[in-house]
């Protein structure tokens, strides 16, 4: 296993370098420079302008630089907000979107697969259909409404909950709530298919042969070998709250990465944009290695290929 | 000794499937009721006497009511909104459709290639994948968006060229636990080549999540399509979409709310068929029935 | 940062602690703020966002009341030369730094030669051209300070020279670019001069605190001159990029000022919060720009007249952005110092005879409903800008029957479309840096560059506009700017549509937020009644 491992983090080092590659240079070549603004520049300011940021250097050179840079830890300045480096900014609004995501994916996976489960237990009753229903509309409704929705009721007319900023738990439940539930719809609703299929299978029939309690073969047998599709969809589940998280920071006013991601993106911010893709890349690839290393543990018979 | 075979029509798997696919009630009930939403979406407008377009000063963000002649009401520039919805729909379902299908034929073909060849084939796939899933899908569109300008044509490609990371990386998963079944093992000790192998045993074994999880791949795209729009980067205007519509009525959530219900409506109902539709055909294509 | 894990800690344990009574409350405001602030430092940044915090941090030469009136600031008095070229400005003498520092002549001096200096590249550097030389030294031309217009005679007096009569310049000296820098810590700092804790103002306030896109808390400057008059003991600046958002903070009870208000939800607004809602004319004027580089709006000036009469300013307003903008038929807004404003002539007839009259110069252009115009509004993303975009493009197909299909580009790409002129018909909007109507109309002049978007290219409008820069007497150079305007406006190069009005929600218990022409409120004028 950690072999494998091993060669998996070595081999994520080419693909963060295909990261970076891809990313410098398609976002360089977009229209729009990070200097435009309203009021056109004279030449001459525009000129040491870019001369201060070395945007007048061909792109080879700007890429060496910006990679050696990297390199040492330093993702440059940002370019538009110019007090800040880009790794101060990073640093400081990645314990927000950490805890932010790590409580939702939490949240969704408990309540998902417990969820999930009972539904499959019970199939077609109506506690079934109910909770597929209530899963289903989680995942139709998209989330810029559900937490606008959330807000109106929890923060506005009952003040019960505080409506934007960050600094506490008060302030972290409404966020948490609205960009975990179309996961939890997801995990319940993986759960709920990959249950029923389990539930048919021989062992499971065996066990109840043998005179195991219906508990017991759920949580102790069934589970375990139902949960291989949600193991799958962790990827997934992580690069959805990833995406997610942009719109909830974007609503709550979360000083997390998410909103420096879009900001960046519309503000042709380069090295902003540059760093938060560098970060989330690293991310995604250790969490699926994660993933893919847990895989074997849940179904001994899967070896590391 | 009389011909049994003559009286007995011989069916394919997928005609099994098929008969089974007919007895289930929901499924059939939510793809009837998807081909209505379509066809209305389709030929309604028209139908109807307001145009997508036609700006009505009078009634501006108006509430339903048959008196003005606009059942659904107006949006914020005096807009019929039944009129609108329809028109968004047809452009919703072609993207969640369009996007879904591109997704589901690369992924299947990519995740079941990479977990049954596995070894050196199967890292280089999925690394492959890695570096697509590493680039966070809104920053790619984004991108593509402003590169190659707001085309609809390149908004199925884009959404699709996101969305079947996941499809591969369930198949690949699934091919994983199959390959190493017992009638997996029994196919490839009879000689059976690994084409026919995958094809005939792998992937209709897989299918049962990837049917579940291509409708849920739909209402996925249609959502992601609205968030773009939410940005301006969706369909431009005057076309419109669910997203669009429902991005629109959830800032006038307080002062206009049947902007986001009424369109709120139409796209849960359309997901919930089709979350019939899917779990009907898992039933369906599951070979052990 | 630690600061932001810190910050976490702190939070969750002023949450606890704030069930224990207080001894004295100290005097906080909340204000929303739009945009993340790109830099606090004043030659590194040009937005309101950034103005707002940096009014309340620094104090130029001259200051606004609470009226926006301009009264002495750093300087107690200044008088101007007979050929209005040369500005004396005397120093107060308890003029303090956050650190006990006179405030001198020289830290003026620093900050003007910094701001021009082309290694700076301060992107308003042009709004001090007025001064000897400025333009120079930035472009590079001139490589020695001393030969700039500004000079420090003593501690406590320093002498501006211009290179023509500006009688704007006053007003101009209230803007960021005018404001001092403590020389002594920028040195030490650096780059993160700009920091909580390394930052030297001289203004109301001082920077204690600032978490990235979270919140920026200034604190009471004790050393200020007026400290005994500021009530506000803290102001805490959120930046709000969503209104609908500010709105349920601010409904919550979280802000006590927005920034902005959700267009859409203004009837609510005036039928629930009629108290609150603060709405008042402001320096600025959203138009429609024509290409009139390309066909077939070149030489076209029917076609461009007709698509301006076509539109029905009156309903666009009433029903389309509510907000109580002022229908615009000239360029320049109402409430410009020393200026009248110059209607068109079409203000005066009714509607059916602009439709008529447009009808008639649409048809002249060669243009009919069988041979429609086909046209593109490039607009950037905005709720609001999208909804006036599809009100004129309904306009003007209900009454000449153009086809005009509508173009969203997000800002960046906005505006290098606009700057090179990839556009027939583009959405712009322009508030006057200044309150003097030359802000509005040097944009126009024939070598503005790409500020001039439809690149309007007149030689009788240039003339009266560089004329005028140099005409002491105030009256006949307000006839020269207004005969410039009559003549811009007949040329249709720009359709303007309204005239802008700030709206703001107020809590009642805030006192001394006044309205005015230029929308600020420095918070050494507020208190809390609570």
């Amino acid at each position: 296993m950690y072999a494998y491992a091993v060669r998996r983090l070595l081999g994520a080092v080419p693909t963060i370098l295909a990261v970076i590659v891809i990313a410098f240079f398609m976002i360089r070549l977009a229209p729009g420079g990070p200097f435009d603004s309203e009021r056109a520049i004279p030449p001459e300011i525009a000129a040491n302008l870019a001369g201060a940021y070395h945007l007048d250097e061909p792109l080879g050179d700007q890429f060496v630089r910006y990679l050696g840079n990297v390199l040492a830890g330093d993702f440059g300045p940002s370019f538009r907000y110019k007090d800040y480096s880009v790794t101060e900014l990073l640093w400081s609004g990645f314990p927000v979107s950490a805890q932010l995501g790590i409580s939702a994916m939490v949240l969704a996976v408990l309540l998902g697969t417990a969820a999930g489960a009972y539904a499959a237990v019970r199939r077609n009753t109506i506690v079934d259909g109910g909770i597929m229903a209530l899963a289903m509309t989680g995942i139709a409704v998209p989330n810029f409404v559900v937490a606008p929705l959330l807000t109106l009721v929890l923060g506005v007319y009952l003040s019960l909950l505080p409506v934007g900023g960050w600094g506490g738990l008060s302030h972290a439940v409404l966020p948490v709530v609205a960009l975990a539930l179309p996961q939890v719809a997801y995990v319940a609703r993986l759960t709920r298919g990959s249950m029923l299929e389990v539930l048919r299978a021989d062992f499971i029939r065996t066990a109840r042969a043998k005179g195991l309690g219906a508990r017991r073969i759920v949580t102790r047998h069934a589970l375990r070998a139902a949960l291989l599709p949600v193991v799958s969809y962790l990827g997934p589940a992580t690069a959805a709250i990833i995406t997610g998280s942009v719109v909830i920071e974007q609503i709550f006013g979360l000083p997390g990465i998410g909103r420096y991601f879009v900001q960046g993106a519309l503000n042709r911010d380069y090295t902003l944009v540059m760093g938060v893709v560098i970060f989330y890349a690293i991310l995604i690839l250790l969490f699926n290695l994660v993933v893919d290393l847990l895989y074997p543990l849940i179904d001994p018979r899967v070896r590391y290929d | 000794m009389t011909d049994l075979h003559a009286h007995i029509p011989v069916r394919s798997l997928w005609g099994y499937a098929w008969l089974r696919l007919k007895r289930n009630r929901a499924a059939m009930t939510g793809a009837v009721l998807l081909a209505l939403i379509a066809a209305a979406c389709i030929v309604g407008p028209w139908l109807l006497s307001h145009e997508l377009d036609a700006v009505d000063w009078d009634h501006i963000q108006s509430p339903p009511s048959l008196a003005s002649e606009h059942i659904l009401g107006t949006d914020a520039n005096g807009r019929d909104l039944l009129v609108r919805i329809l028109h968004g729909g047809r452009v919703s379902l072609a993207i969640g459709l369009a996007a879904t299908l591109v997704a589901v034929i690369i992924g299947i073909a990519w995740g079941a290639t990479a977990g049954y060849a596995g070894g050196r084939w199967d890292g280089f796939m999925m690394r492959f994948v890695d570096v697509l899933y590493a680039l966070p899908f809104m920053f790619f569109v984004i991108i593509l968006m402003v590169f190659f300008g707001r085309d609809i044509y390149l908004l199925f490609i884009a959404l699709g060229a996101v969305s079947w990371l996941d499809m591969a990386r369930i198949v690949r998963g699934q091919t994983i636990s199959l390959k190493y079944k017992d009638f997996v093992l029994a196919a490839r000790a009879m000689g059976t080549p690994p084409l026919r192998l995958v094809t005939r045993h792998i992937v209709p074994n897989a299918l049962g999540p990837v049917a579940v999880f291509a409708t849920l791949t739909v209402p996925q795209v249609i959502l992601y399509e609205s968030f773009l729009s939410f940005l301006g980067l969706g369909v431009q205007e005057p076309m419109t979409s669910w997203g669009v519509l429902i991005s629109e009525g959830a800032q006038l959530m307080e002062s206009a709310p049947w902007m986001l219900i009424a369109p709120a409506a139409f796209l849960t109902l359309t997901l919930f068929c089709l979350n019939f539709v899917g779990d009907g055909l898992r039933d369906a294509l599951d070979p052990r029935g | 940062m630690t600061r932001a894990l810190g910050r976490q800690g702190a939070m969750l344990a002023a949450t606890v602690l704030a069930w224990v009574p207080a001894a004295a409350v100290a005097a906080t405001v909340n204000l929303g703020n739009g945009t993340e602030p790109e830099s606090l430092d004043i030659h590194r940044s040009s937005g309101v966002s950034e103005a707002n915090i940096q009014r309340d941090l620094f104090e130029g030469l001259v200051a606004q009341g609470p009226d926006a009136s301009l009264v002495p600031g750093a300087a107690e008095s200044w008088t101007v030369s007979d050929d209005g070229l040369v500005y004396t400005f005397t120093l107060r003498q308890d003029g303090r730094w956050s650190n006990g520092d006179p405030v001198t002549a020289e830290d003026f001096v620093y900050a003007l030669r910094r701001g021009l200096d082309p290694a700076t590249a301060a992107d308003y550097a042009f709004i001090l051209y007025p001064i000897e030389n400025a333009e120079a030294v930035t472009r590079g031309e001139i490589a020695d300070f001393d030969e700039l217009g500004v000079k420090a005679l003593d501690d406590h007096t320093l002498e501006i020279t211009l290179k023509a009569p500006t009688p704007y310049f006053l007003d101009m000296l209230t803007h960021q670019m005018g404001y001092p820098l403590h020389r002594a810590s920028i040195e030490q700092y650096g780059e993160a001069w700009t920091r909580p804790g390394n930052m030297v103002s001289n203004g109301a306030y001082v920077l204690s605190e600032w978490v990235p896109q979270d919140h920026i808390t200034l604190t009471k400057n004790p050393e200020f001159h007026a400290a005994d008059e500021v009530q506000i003991d803290e102001v805490l600046y959120y930046p709000t990029e969503d209104a609908g958002q500010e709105l349920m903070r601010y409904r919550a009870g979280e802000l006590d000022v927005t920034y902005d208000i959700p267009a859409d939800q203004i009837d609510w607004i005036q039928a629930n919060l009629p108290d609150e809602y603060r709405n008042y004319p402001y320096l600025g004027t959203y138009y429609y720009g024509i290409n009139t580089t390309i066909a077939p709006f070149k030489d076209n000036k029917a076609l461009r007249q007709a698509l301006s009469l076509a539109i029905d300013r009156e309903l666009l307003t009433a029903k389309i952005t509510r907000a109580g903008e002022l229908p615009a038929y000239s360029f320049i807004p109402p409430g410009v110092m020393g200026y009248e404003q110059q209607a068109a002539d079409f203000a005066a007839m009714s509607k059916e005879e602009r439709i008529a009259k447009a009808q008639a110069l649409y048809a002249e252009a060669g243009y009919s409903p069988d041979n429609p115009l086909q046209v593109e509004i490039l607009y950037n993303t905005s709720d609001n800008h999208k909804k006036i975009a599809i009100a004129v493009a309904a306009m003007w197909k209900q009454a000449l029957g153009v086809q005009a299909n509508l173009r969203n580009e997000e800002w960046k790409v906005y505006l290098a479309s606009r700057d090179e002129k990839n556009f027939e018909v583009v959405r712009a909007s322009w508030i006057g840096d200044y309150n003097d109507a030359n802000t509005f109309l040097e944009l126009f002049l024939s070598d503005a560059g790409p500020m001039n978007a439809p690149g309007f290219n007149n030689a009788r409008f240039d003339e009266l506009v560089r004329a005028a820069a140099f005409e002491t007497d105030v009256a006949t150079r307000a006839e020269m700017l207004e005969e410039a305007e009559r003549v811009f406006m007949d040329e249709t190069a720009v359709i303007p549509i309204y005239h802008y009005t700030t709206q703001h929600m107020v809590k009642p218990y805030v006192k001394g937020w006044a309205n005015n022409i230029k929308d600020v409120h420095p918070t050494r004028y507020l208190s809390l009644d609570q």
